[in-house]
């Protein structure tokens, strides 16, 4: 786009006075410093993602070919090549290892649906509810948006507080209610999915709601009137224009909120530490496990370019169907 | 802040000299490919140099000290440390800046600070960790030279200076403070169920500790920290050893799932499964406090805790008076191979960063392993002092204290001394964490359970290499 404007000689020279090289110099400069401009708008945030993503992530891939433990801490960088070791270890569903990566896999990809679908549910419920001018929209909104706003590691803790079975509020609260015992156990055996996935629904749908409150107000409201005039009621109404109309704003939210559950450590970390129990062994943790626990940093970056290249399948393989899909429609 | 403009400059003049090279092809693509990878290349190289070649001795008289987590709180720490650390500048002229790092992030810290090269002068450590940490070459070794020049290898008691690295091998940390097992056990309580004496072996800990329980009146006879994995594999060690039990061949060979281990483990979940003595907050209690509040609130009348529970049972307001200490009961007749180990050598080791400042290091490492230091410093922290002569110091002969003194110079263990020892304490560790986690559902545990979970345990730590 720049290099068509700028290559485009002048047809007029401003100072008929001074032709020549000056005045081709001067072009030239500009034709320079427009084609250059974008490039160095551009620079510094190229050189920070460098910096802070790109180079991390290739020596996190050249780490997973090393045979990186605790004897070559120190000296990284001559740590025994390994080959493909690493992953042959990771993906050997037979031992140990592989079988348990599996296992927290098959966690981490259930507590991603169950989440993600509580998220989109209660973010349509509850931008359908206050895109009417309802009373007291405003207060609500920003209820809402609260948990959105928290420090993620603090109230993950305020949580862990508040299920501890002892000295917990919902416990207490339970027992107060008389729905049940008031003696469950929230953090520990199968009940720590519960728990994990309720604290992370809570920190994310306010995310939801805020992406579909903005896509429904871009729908033009004169369609609604439209379908009212045709005779279409409120349900047709969101079925039949509402959703196909948040179809775009749907394709990127339901990935993103996968993306981030998939890959969240901040909750499942500040609930468990690094010991999770087995029904909520979501894989960011067990990577960290296999890395920072047991010092066998060439297993977990091999596990974790495995994940990346899962996740690069699932998101591509998502993005081909739903646009596909959106095309056909 | 300067190092880091350095870092910068140089970065730019790699990127100057990389657009070069990018200039110098002709297909446009294949130029932005280029540059892209001599950029990363060079930074790569850049920031890998920086990692390794920085630090250093800057200031002579400056020392960096990372201490762990001793007292109730990090404050607490500060504020016994400070005027010992202003005792030091005052007899050397070095200066101290501490900084105290809490237990869940000491081993990532010191593992950090050894792949970048960016660490403290001198820092403390779990002794158990030692030969691990030996392993990474990150400290000075203490060969008689070196340890000349903080008084000498005798000055050590020997139980303590067993668990500062791999046999056989030049240590890479001295001991600093002594910590062992004991029971404690609530006077009050004792008195009301009619015991009279703290229980002489494990059959009668049991019988105790039943008899102490009575759920409908929320009291217990014990609480544990059931989901802390350094607890849990602490009793998977010392029962092991009772019942002749090791984890490790001579060779350095793990050897986890044998019946004397999976015994051991199935006689500590015994206290939460059918013995039915523990707190309802044992199987949740992530850390030691969390266990001692149990204690102190009079639901468990007896708690299994290291010297350094007396700070913490003070901070959570019981009187010394309240409650007694005995040393941890043991199994009676003995299992066949058992050994009479009611502790491991537990502790905290200090060490120091090889390239930076050793002499100003080592003198102070030298200051705290001193008479006086031992003494002042153990007190406050309710630990026991590592070298001989501070532990025939009469402050130390207290019956408590004593208690703890000679459990550790008699019939403690050193945690195995290999190179993977974190792994095994984390691996076994949170191996029982789960196994306890599981009893919660209701779920029987098998011996086959134990055993499955040890074999897995291993894998983990053989898959390492």
């Amino acid at each position: 786009m720049s290099s068509g404007l700028s290559t485009a000689p002048p047809r007029r020279t401003t100072s008929p006075a001074k032709p020549g090289r000056d005045g081709s110099r001067k072009r030239v400069r500009k034709a320079l410093s427009s084609r250059a401009l974008p490039y160095l708008l551009l620079g510094p945030a190229l050189l920070f993602e460098l910096l802070v993503h790109v180079i991390p992530m290739l020596t996190g891939v050249g780490i997973s070919f090393l045979k990186l433990n605790q004897f070559f801490l120190r000296r990284w960088l001559q740590a025994p090549f390994a080959g493909l070791d690493n992953y042959r270890l990771a993906v050997d569903f037979s031992s140990e290892i592989g079988l348990s990566l599996l296992r927290s896999l098959a966690v981490t990809l259930a507590f991603s649906a169950v989440v993600v679908s509580c998220c989109w549910l209660l973010g349509i419920l509850g931008a359908t509810l206050l895109q009417r001018s309802v009373r007291g929209r405003g207060p609500l909104r920003t209820l809402f948006l609260i948990p959105y706003a928290l420090p993620v590691f603090t109230s993950a803790i305020i949580w862990k507080f508040m299920l501890s079975r002892d000295a917990g509020v919902v416990n207490h609260s339970l027992r107060e209610l008389h729905l049940g015992s008031g003696e469950t156990y929230w953090l520990l055996g199968d009940n720590a999915f519960i728990s994990i996935v309720l604290v992370q629904v809570w920190r994310l749908w306010p995310f939801a709601l805020l992406t579909l409150m903005a896509g429904m107000q871009s729908i033009p409201t004169d369609l609604y009137e439209a379908a009212e005039v045709d005779g279409a009621n409120r349900w047709q109404q969101f079925r039949k224009l509402t959703l196909p109309m948040l179809a775009p704003v749907n394709q990127v939210l339901v990935l993103v909120l996968f993306l981030w559950t998939f890959n969240d450590f901040n909750v499942p970390y500040a609930l468990f530490a690094s010991s999770p129990p087995p029904s909520a062994d979501l894989v960011s943790i067990h990577v960290y496990q296999n890395s920072f626990i047991t010092w066998n940093f060439g297993l977990g970056s091999a596990m974790s370019v495995l994940l990346l290249l899962f996740l690069l399948v699932v998101t591509v393989g998502y993005l081909a169907v739903t646009s596909r899909r959106r095309h056909d429609a | 802040m300067s190092q880091q403009l350095n870092r910068l400059t140089t970065a730019s003049e790699h990127r100057g000299r990389a657009v070069q090279l990018g200039t110098a092809t002709k297909e446009s693509t294949v130029r932005i490919r280029t540059l892209t990878a001599a950029i990363s290349v060079a930074l790569l190289a850049v920031t890998g140099l920086a990692g390794c070649g920085s630090g250093g001795g800057s200031d002579p008289n400056t020392i960096t000290y990372w201490a762990s987590n001793q007292g109730a709180s990090l404050q607490q720490d500060r504020d016994i440390l400070t005027p010992e650390l202003a005792e030091f500048t005052k007899q050397s002229g070095i200066k101290v800046n501490l900084e105290v790092i809490p237990w869940s992030d000491l081993l990532d810290r010191i593992t950090n600070a050894t792949t970048s090269g960016e660490g403290p002068d001198v820092v403390n450590i779990g002794n158990t960790w030692s030969a691990s940490l030996q392993a990474t070459g990150a400290f000075v070794e203490f060969d008689d030279a070196t340890l000349g020049k903080i008084g000498g290898k005798a000055k050590f008691l020997e139980t303590s200076l067993s668990s500062t690295g791999a046999p056989g091998k030049t240590a890479t940390s001295v001991p600093l403070y002594g910590l062992s097992y004991a029971l404690f056990y609530n006077k009050q309580a004792f008195a009301d169920a009619g015991i009279t004496s703290p229980p002489a072996n494990w059959t009668q800990f049991v019988a105790d500790a039943k008899k102490l329980t009575n759920p409908a009146a929320g009291k217990y006879g014990l609480a544990l920290a059931g989901a802390s994995y350094t607890e849990n594999v602490h009793f998977a060690f010392i029962l092991g050893k009772q019942h002749g039990g090791n984890y490790f061949d001579q060779a350095g060979n793990p050897t986890f799932a044998t019946p004397q281990n999976v015994a051991a483990i199935r006689q500590y979940l015994n206290l939460l499964a059918t013995d039915k003595v523990t707190t309802p907050g044992s199987v949740e209690n992530s850390t030691t406090p969390e266990a001692v509040t149990d204690f102190t609130s009079g639901r468990a009348a007896m708690i299994m805790g290291q010297t350094g529970t007396i700070t913490a049972i003070a901070t959570n307001g019981m009187q010394p008076s309240a409650y007694g200490v005995a040393p941890l009961p043991i199994a009676d007749p003995l299992p066949p191979g058992g050994e009479r180990i009611n502790s491991h050598v537990a502790g905290i080791n200090i060490a120091a960063f090889k390239d930076k400042n050793t002499d100003a290091g080592l003198k102070f490492i030298n200051f705290m392993t001193s008479k006086a230091e031992q003494v002042r410093i153990n007190q406050k922290y309710s630990a026991l002092p590592v070298t001989s002569d501070a532990a025939s110091d009469p402050i130390f002969q207290n019956p408590t204290t004593k208690i703890f003194l000679d459990v550790l110079r008699t019939t403690s263990a050193p945690m195995p001394m290999v190179t993977n020892e974190a792994q095994f304490e984390t691996t076994v560790g949170s191996g029982v964490s789960s196994l306890i986690a599981q009893l919660v559902g209701g779920k029987t545990i098998t011996d086959d359970d134990i055993r499955a979970t040890l074999t897995a345990a291993q894998q983990k730590l053989t898959g390492g290499g």
